[in-house]
């Protein structure tokens, strides 16, 4: 298919320790086209930030990609060396992060880094640069465009600051933007500004987006489709409707209900015995198998996984064969 | 305002300034005049005992500052709180589980602090008997006591401030943000822990956060702040079947909705003003969809007329065309 952005296939990231070698990401297989938001969730350390830095080029050593490959658009860009993943990244790749303060050289007006990274990216001359950077400032929503060019981060508000970053990311027209959780930083009324300016622009210019973020309400709002992480594996990955209303792996399941409901009453909070596992004590099996109320034997010895070309699906054994179900997994 | 039976603490008309000129020197040269940051702006509410109020608020809306000073962190600049119990039953609990603990001191030592703190006399056999008990209440084990805070995950750390809290058998808790520093499933074993010791021993908890949906699940009573003052306050199910306050109505439409996803809403415009120079009359009035000439100019007050249940605004007082 020739809409496929991002194509990451059976990507494993490990960090070598004295203890022994860690595997933050565990083969996780996906795919995100032209002009969708994939949203990546899970609790922290979950592995979903790291599967975001890994795309990038930007994890930190000792963490290496140890086994499966990353395609962007046809491109196999896993294995580029540090300068020519530089070049990918910032013109193929825009990186949003948490905090836009650590984004931002807070030495520099903000124009002038929008016109240094225009130029490092294009080959506008500086007139021509400061008028795209003027155009990306008001793209991104930024009033008085003509008066704010020339100020300095720290003169913005911490909404304003990320839409400075997004404008930044954007400089190179890339074909795909890492968010790692970009709103997380910010008050709710200013997070629902910056998840539909997202969401505009990626339906304006086609740009594919993977949206890392720990909270489910986000994504609900602004993705199409969620991939579910938990310790360093994909649990279920579909349609955001699907995975919201009617998730198949217990620990979606939980998760969901874990989420204090706007509409209804409850007495208590459904809750997830127990806690994530530490990367050096991921149990045998199904790595969710110690929590999940439904585990049976085959759980316990064999690691479920999603088929690689499958778009939906659950990395559940119960899900999948429909045996040692007791009932509905929710 | 009239003592009522059941309160166990009454703020009124409390208010905190910050003095945040700049130093004396920028000041006489730059001849630039003092300024004032009013965090808590004129606030009155009252909490019954065995309830849970909660203060919502974005960031900066002096809720936190609330928090501080009923516990008595800062002292108010003006107005008062009257807390109708024994001051040394009044614990807080903080956000950041990671800040709150003293890393060099055993678990144990960390709970047992109030204890010998509040009750010297207590013979240390009682001490470590309590500690233990503490430590199963809050759903760990006793030999957790030894441990340090390190080797705890976020949401244990949480449990330890709690049973730290709990240690000296308060009635009134102010809870600072508990849970937001936790991820979700965490979250939800922390707020059910909270709700089943509220029960057990008839807390108070002055609960303070910035997700309606977390407060929609603990609060009997919601307040909802904008720039250090009280705009609305309604009992929970009211506020959400019935938000009189524009910036409530506002605020409620902001916030994902899991049982809707993909959802294409009209995000509010606009930012909090900053606190040191607030708009005129009504500080919501920039932002407010509903605003008149009236809201630009006055200052709006809460009509007291039936007790927690009262809106700051002009346009929910004189019934203008509902927004909806």
């Amino acid at each position: 298919m020739s809409d496929v952005v991002l194509d990451v296939q059976n990507l494993r990231v490990e960090f070598p320790t004295r203890k022994g070698v860690l595997t933050a990401v565990d083969d996780i297989s996906l795919q995100i086209r032209r002009g969708e938001i994939l949203g990546m969730v899970g609790e922290s350390g979950a592995g979903k930030s790291m599967t975001g830095m890994s795309i990038l080029g930007l994890l930190e050593p000792p963490g290496r990609i140890a086994a499966g490959t990353i395609h962007l658009s046809g491109d196999r860009i896993d294995n580029l060396d540090d300068r020519a993943m530089q070049v990918v990244r910032g013109r193929r790749i825009g990186a949003i992060f948490q905090d836009p303060l650590t984004s931002l050289n807070p030495l520099f007006r903000v124009g002038d880094q929008l016109v240094e990274t225009i130029r490092l990216h294009t080959d506008l001359d500086k007139s021509a640069a400061r008028a795209r950077a003027k155009e990306l400032m008001r793209e991104v929503g930024i009033p008085a465009v003509e008066e704010r060019i020339d100020s300095y981060p720290h003169q913005f508000s911490g909404g304003m600051r990320q839409r400075i970053v997004i404008a930044l990311a954007l400089c190179a027209e890339p074909e795909l933007i890492v968010a790692d959780e970009p709103t997380t930083a910010l008050d709710v009324s200013i997070q629902a500004q910056i998840t539909a300016l997202l969401k505009r622009l990626c339906r304006e210019r086609g740009t594919a987006v993977m949206l890392v973020t720990h909270d489910m309400g986000v994504i609900a709002e602004t993705a199409d489709r969620v991939a579910v992480m938990y310790a360093g594996r994909l649990a279920e990955v579909g349609a955001v409707d699907d995975v919201v209303r009617r998730p198949k792996h217990p620990y979606t399941a939980g998760l969901m209900g874990s989420i204090p409901s706007l509409r209804k009453e409850v007495e208590e909070l459904q809750m997830i015995p127990g806690s994530m596992p530490r990367l050096n004590a991921i149990p045998q099996g199904c790595a969710f198998n110690p929590r999940c109320a439904h585990a049976g034997p085959r759980c316990r010895s064999e690691v479920p996984k999603i088929a690689r070309e499958e778009t939906t699906g659950a990395a559940c054994w119960l899900a999948q064969t429909g045996t040692e179900d007791q009932g509905e997994a929710a | 305002m009239t003592l009522r039976p059941n309160a166990i603490l009454e703020v009124d008309a409390l208010e905190r300034r910050f003095d945040v000129s700049a130093p004396w020197l920028n000041r006489l040269i730059e001849r630039k005049p003092r300024k004032t940051l009013r965090a808590v702006d004129g606030v009155d509410f009252i909490i019954q005992r065995g309830q849970t109020l909660a203060l919502v608020g974005e960031s900066g809306c002096g809720k936190s500052t609330i928090a501080k000073l009923v516990t008595g962190l800062h002292a108010p600049s003006g107005g008062s709180i009257r807390f109708h119990g024994d001051r040394d039953r009044l614990q807080m609990i903080f956000q950041d589980p990671f800040a709150s603990l003293n890393p060099r001191w055993r678990v144990a030592r960390i709970i047992a602090e109030p204890l010998r703190t509040l009750k010297p006399d207590t013979p240390e056999a009682e001490v470590s008997a309590r500690v233990d008990e503490l430590l199963r209440t809050v759903g760990l084990a006793p030999a957790d006591g030894l441990k340090f805070p390190h080797e705890f995950s976020g949401g244990q750390r949480q449990r330890i401030s709690i049973a730290r809290a709990l240690a000296g058998e308060p009635e009134f808790l102010v809870c600072d943000e508990p849970t937001s520093a936790l991820d979700v499933s965490v979250q939800a074993q922390v707020l059910n822990l909270m709700k089943r010791l509220q029960k057990e021993m008839e807390l108070t908890y002055l609960f303070i956060s910035h997700d309606l949906s977390v407060v929609r699940h603990m609060a009997d009573v919601i307040a909802v702040m904008y720039l250090g003052r009280i705009v609305e306050i309604q009992p929970t199910a009211d506020l959400f079947a019935n938000p009189l306050h524009p910036y409530t109505r506002l605020l409620l439409d902001t916030i994902p909705d899991l049982e809707a996803p993909r959802r294409d809403r009209s995000p509010m415009g606009g930012e909090v003003p900053s606190p040191v120079s607030p708009p005129s009359g009504c500080s919501f009035h920039p932002r407010c969809p509903l605003a008149f000439d009236r809201c630009k100019t006055e200052r709006p007050q809460r009509r007291a007329q039936v007790h927690n249940r009262r809106v700051a605004c002009f346009a929910a007082e004189e019934g203008t065309p509902d927004v909806q």
